[in-house]
């Protein structure tokens, strides 16, 4: 059994399995960090953008200035934005049987792999995953598409160029495998390969492996998913949470028992309480509309924007900003909202009582229909007409590379009465706002996560007592910024078996029994013997048949007759046989060759002259004859 | 021997009225519906459950009760079977059906007890009681109800939240239909099932012989006499139960009316059916896959031409159509406007559903035009009556593409007619050569089953013997040999020596003792000391010893030296070792056989 992890990314995570006969694929996650280091994509025409200085070496040699634009002292790739794929080169992906989605977050690369690999496979995914996943594809390729760029920088990449350029282009990884963002019909080719399916479903992969996928409490229809044989099991745990928000609780109970437990995606910001997150999100918000400033919230346009706006409602009455539209502006805002709202068979428990009442079990439904909440396309068409200041906007893309939200930044960056609030944590807030600096708008970061934190991930592990686990190398060690703290690292016995990008894993795994089936006939023929008290014995001898990876005994063609030995031995050649019978067993005597061979219940003695040919004829007879036992 | 059990004394068999089946399987009770005869307003409109058990509580005997959708032919029986007979175990059903059902059960006791006045009839309280023991299940989610039960809904169409349901216990499966349709309708999709091969499909039969469309044929048919009525001005009465036709005539309507681009309103009672379309905007998953993909867009269950209605529009003049709660014009809002337009000819009433006795719908369905209201009123009744069933089964065919989707060992129709079902009983057989069986009203089926028994099997032991299937010579099938343990409920195969090693048993010793034969006047001790010297140089790399009793060792193999009966010149070594030493033993028989070397006198 081994482990291809293909990404090195913590909480976008991608490997593939080898278990039994099947290959795997354990999500596969987009690295998008690698966007930071592009220039951001204007809505409008940004003349601030576009006049920025050409970057020259220090010799002032200036060849690389169209690529590389430098702002505020950093520099950045003027093209249209690249993302770092998955390993591609390390297992050939065509052999790859199954991929297993575990949230909408970790299938940003599927279009990649589905579509460019020879993949011939199934992709597993629950259906709000799917749904959701699509909606955030369909965002993605939208910002991008909508802002055609002519330039694609490529000169840069060269390894002996990309060695002179400044941090963190120089340091940039895997420069190589940066892709551009796929297109609508490879995204719609690759989710048609989608098979969808329930919690708790037990689906056969060839006979050989069951895959079950578990509510995981991180995101609608988030998942963790036990790989299992009869006799093997693996749990593969990614984007989890144990704090009550909007999804279904996580299933715990079902990880026990498990040979190999690999753990992924855990919070990114192990430091940072959630709860008091949110709070602080409210009162920088209520603070600067009072002040007469906008707030602009960068985001996804599904997940945690579900829960913020759940607190908003009900904050805004009691904070004096029931005037103050809300804009959540994203081509995919009315699908996200509407859909939030007919997946409450994945909700949590609260939620999922309103639909027997019926109400929609999400509260943003009456912020838009008290007019409180609007959602717009883009900040195009009606957005213009409706747009009130102060206000509060919504809206993508979270690194501050493209999408409606690099408007924002352009329109209100100026003013130090408006404010940025980072929500969420995939990107470095710092980095994502370099190319906007000087800013003179507040920026706050209040960073939710509520993927599972070291001690509850500590506590999961006593709970479920996982023979191995498995992990990024990032978890076995504390944050490179807080070294000190030996407490935000994975601390389990025996040591957690770590990964990084491109490593091959043995996971130590000691296969030893394999489900075989009895048909009714063999088994009404079998005699069994109480040989110790609650244990009995029962000799078989069946035919073995296997098909599709399942094995079945049948029963013999024919009966063999029992034959004695003392038959078997006259047929093969003795005709001097004398027998006695002993207290404890038979003597049988070979006379004319003066050999005796004393049979007892649990021993055989043959006593012989040096007559090796004898001896060992002798020998493979009594052989044979104790086998058939 | 383990059999399978299907009771069928509590309803369903040949009977559409109603359905609860009991089914013990590999020991395990399941309730399959329970459901409540319309037709009957006495004991007979529930399953008699004294059958289930004589003596002793049903909650005991059985291991859960599982209801597939929910009509009350299927689930109106529920409350009075776990309230009033006493049922506390795990009810199970989809997250739609437990929606709706406790408001479509609320519904009808209030015709039963507050309309009729009948008592002995489960109350409100029991109807939120009952609730309470049933657990929700997703499709295709595996729920254990117990250690070996489990059992996985399948979508099954019909109506909104309805579910096939497999039932398995270890190698052992049921697949229960409930009522399905094998093709996507208005508003739902097509039933599917996985190839899941159970011992026995128990499926209903409503519609055996009938053929495909016919429920288009009926939608036609409605769409044109209501079309017709309003374009002479007449208006037209759909009395309606809250959910499910409800909605299904309504979309019917609305694309009508779209496509007509009709004018003439649409009214809906207020009240519940409104609050019935939310439901399925909730439950949008459920829908067709049309209505699904489309529903950001347009929201099929927010109607465009249907109204609320308020019941000064009875009075308007000019055409309009109305869906009225409740569905049998026994009391209510349908049964006023009923009233009012009953006496113009023009007009229309159109009875979507069944009628029990003693309601105004089921009097003139059946040809009752002169109703005596109550004061003694006598209401003639002179607006078209007509009935139209919408209820969405597989017909034969649907029936027959299941059978062929779940591969079953065998087949047991239900809910139908027994002409109709004998039809589909031959086409099955011949079709799929499977037996399938037509139990009568109260006949309880048994059926042998012969489950194989899974046990571990070393990988060792497999791996051999699938080695040794690869090669060539493996043409006719071989024999594996092996030792089965059973211990407590745990079966596992193995090497014969592997479970005697694991027992600790004595394992058969076999045991070799040879004798040679040495030219050596010498005693007995002296030849000892020889054969051990000789030994001892010559083995370097084994552990030679000579034992205080005179005989010498090589490890684990003992050499005695002996005189030899007959000739005192010749001394017998005695050379002894197990079979696990065979080869060291072979090797020092021919050694010694050589002889030793000449001593130094």
């Amino acid at each position: 059994m081994k482990l291809y992890c293909l990404s090195g990314h913590p909480t976008l995570p991608c490997n593939v399995l080898k278990f039994k006969s099947t290959t795997i694929m354990l999500d596969c996650g987009l690295d998008m960090t690698s966007t930071l280091n592009f220039l951001p994509l204007p809505l409008v025409q940004s003349p601030r953008l576009s006049n920025l200085p050409g970057w020259s070496l220090k010799d002032g040699n200036a060849f690389l200035d169209k690529e590389l634009k430098e702002c505020s002292g950093h520099v950045f790739v003027d093209s249209v934005p690249e993302f770092c794929l998955p390993e591609t080169e390390l297992i050939d992906l065509s052999t790859v049987d199954v991929i297993l989605i575990s949230n909408y977050h970790c299938m940003m690369a599927l279009p990649y792999i589905t579509e460019h690999t020879g993949f011939t496979g199934t992709v597993y995914a629950t259906e709000p995953t799917v749904q959701i996943g699509r909606l955030l594809m369909e965002e993605l390729v939208n910002f991008i598409e909508r802002v055609p760029k002519a330039q694609s920088a490529s000169l840069w990449k060269n390894k002996d160029i990309q060695r002179l350029l400044p941090s963190p282009l120089k340091d940039a990884v895997e420069v190589s495998t940066w892709r551009r963002c796929y297109t609508m019909q490879e995204v719609n080719s690759a989710l048609s390969k989608i098979q969808l399916v329930g919690y708790s479903q037990k689906i056969e992969l060839f006979g050989a492996v069951q895959v079950t996928p578990l509510s995981s409490g991180y995101a609608l229809g988030s998942s963790n998913w036990i790989i299992q044989s009869h006799y093997e099991k693996v749990s593969y745990v990614s984007g989890s949470s144990l704090l009550t928000t909007h999804p279904q609780p996580m299933d715990q109970a079902s990880l026990k028992n498990s040979d190999v437990l690999v753990l992924t995606g855990l919070t990114q910001i192990p430091t940072a309480n959630p709860d008091g997150m949110v709070g602080e999100f409210c009162s920088n918000l209520a603070l600067t509309v009072r002040n007469g400033g906008n707030v602009l919230v960068p985001c996804y346009p599904s997940g945690v924007i579900y829960d913020l706006l759940e607190c908003l409602y009900q904050y805004i009455d009691s904070a004096g900003l029931s005037n103050i539209p809300f804009y959540f502006i994203s081509p995919v805002a009315n699908s996200s909202l509407e859909f939030s709202q007919i997946f409450a068979e994945w909700l949590c428990h609260n939620k999922q009582s309103k639909m027997y009442l019926p109400e929609p079990p999400f509260p943003h439904a009456e912020l838009i229909q008290t007019n409180k909440l609007k959602h717009y396309p883009s900040i195009h068409g009606d957005f213009s007409n409706d747009f009130k200041q102060p206000c509060v906007v919504f809206t993508g893309h979270p690194s501050l590379r493209f999408g409606d939200v690099v408007h924002f930044m352009e329109l209100w960056g100026k003013s130090s009465l408006n404010t940025v609030i980072f929500t969420e944590p995939d990107f470095s807030y710092l980095e994502a706002l370099a190319p906007y600096q000087p800013l003179a708008m507040k920026c706050i970061y209040c960073p939710i996560d509520t993927r599972l934190n070291f001690i509850q991930v500590s506590k999961l592990l006593k709970e479920v007592q996982p023979l191995h686990v498995v992990c990024p190398e990032q978890y076995t060690q504390p944050p490179p910024a807080q070294s000190h703290r030996m407490d935000l690292m994975i601390d389990c016995q025996p040591p957690a078996m770590s990964y990084r990008r491109a490593d091959v894993l043995a996971l130590p795994f000691k296969r030893r029994y394999e489900k075989i089936e009895i048909m009714p006939e063999l088994a009404d023929s079998l005699v069994p013997m109480e040989i110790k008290p609650g244990i009995s014995l029962a000799t078989v001898s069946a035919v073995l048949h296997t098909k599709d990876n399942k094995h079945v005994l049948q029963p013999p063609p024919r009966p063999t007759q029992p034959t004695s030995g003392k038959k078997r031995k006259q047929r093969h050649g003795f005709s001097d046989i004398k027998v006695e019978d002993t207290a404890k067993g038979h003597i049988v005597l070979l006379q004319e060759a003066e050999t005796l061979i004393q049979i007892e219940e649990d021993s055989t003695h043959i006593i012989c002259d040096n007559d090796e040919m004898l001896r060992v004829r002798l020998r493979d007879l009594v052989l044979k004859f104790l086998q058939k036992f | 021997p383990p059999t399978l059990r299907i009771e069928g004394k509590l309803g369903a068999g040949q009977d559409v009225g109603r359905s609860c089946i009991l089914v013990s399987i590999a020991g395990k009770n399941v309730m399959l519906d329970c459901g409540m005869h319309m037709g009957f307003n006495d004991d007979r409109r529930f399953p008699d459950f004294s059958y289930i058990t004589q003596n002793g509580r049903l909650t005991d005997f059985l291991d859960c009760v599982i209801i597939s959708h929910f009509h009350l032919d299927h689930c109106g029986a529920l409350p009075y079977f776990s309230e009033m007979v006493g049922y506390d175990g795990p009810i199970y059903m989809t997250h739609p059906t437990q929606a709706i059902c406790p408001i479509l059960l609320e519904d009808y006791r209030k015709i039963a007890v507050d309309k009729k006045g009948e008592a002995n009839f489960f109350t409100s309280q029991m109807i939120k009681d009952c609730m309470k023991k049933v657990v929700a299940v997703h499709l295709h989610q595996t729920v254990q109800v117990d250690d070996e039960l489990e059992i996985k809904a399948y979508y099954a169409g019909h109506v909104l939240g309805a579910a096939m349901f497999q039932i398995k216990v270890g190698s052992e499966s049921v697949v229960y239909t409930g009522d399905y349709n094998m093709t996507p309708d208005r508003h739902l999709g097509a039933a599917w099932i996985d190839k899941c091969r159970p011992n026995l499909l128990i499926t209903e039969s409503t519609y055996a012989t009938t053929i495909r469309d016919s429920k288009r044929c009926r939608e036609r048919d409605f769409l044109k006499k209501v079309h017709e009525t309003v374009e002479r001005g007449g208006k037209v009465l759909i009395p309606v139960f809250a959910l499910g036709r409800a909605q299904e005539l309504c979309i019917l309507l609305e694309t009508f009316w779209e496509r007509m681009n009709l004018k003439v309103p649409i009214y809906f009672s207020t009240g519940l059916t409104e609050k019935a379309n939310h439901y399925y905007k909730l439950f949008i998953t459920w829908t067709n896959q049309k209505i699904r993909k489309t529903f950001v867009q347009r929201n099929m269950f927010e109607f465009k031409h249907i109204k609320a209605f308020d019941r000064a529009f009875a009075d308007n003049p000019g055409p309009m159509v109305v869906f009225a709660t409740p569905g049998m014009l026994h009391a209510g809002q349908s049964l006023q406007i009923f009233r009012k337009w009953a006496g113009n000819e023009k007009n229309m009433v159109i009875m979507p559903g069944y009628c029990v006795q003693g309601t105004v719908g089921h009097k003139i369905l059946s040809g009752q035009r002169k109703l005596e209201m109550e004061g003694r009123q006598v209401l003639e009744v002179k607006m078209q009556v007509e009935y139209m069933s919408f209820s969405a089964h597989a017909d034969a065919k649907g029936i027959m593409q299941l059978v062929g989707q779940a591969e079953p060992e065998r087949v047991l129709l239900v809910h139908g007619e027994a002409k109709k079902m004998e039809f589909l009983r031959q086409k099955i057989e011949q079709e799929f050569r499977v037996s399938c069986y037509m139990p009568a009203n109260g006949e309880t089926v048994t059926l042998p089953t012969s489950p194989s028994i899974p046990v571990g099997i070393s990988l060792g032991l497999l791996k051999r013997e699938m080695a040794q299937g690869l090669l060539p010579e493996a043409k006719k099938p071989r024999l594996l040999h092996g030792t089965l343990i059973m211990k407590d409920s745990s079966f596992r195969l193995v090497s014969s020596e592997q479970a005697l090693k694991e027992l600790g048993l004595a394992e058969h010793q076999l045991r070799f003792t040879c004798r040679v034969h040495l030219q050596d006047t010498r005693k007995e001790q002296e030849t000892a000391l020889r054969v051990y010297s000789h030994l001892k140089s010559t083995l370097k790399d084994h552990c030679v010893q000579h034992l205080p009793d005179g005989s010498v060792t090589v490890e684990s193999i003992l050499i005695q030296a002996a005189a030899h009966s007959e000739d005192p010149g010749t001394k017998v070594l005695l050379v002894s070792w197990t079979y696990q030493d065979e080869e060291l033993g072979s090797f020092l028989t021919a050694l010694l056989k050589k002889g030793l070397p000449q001593a130094p006198s």
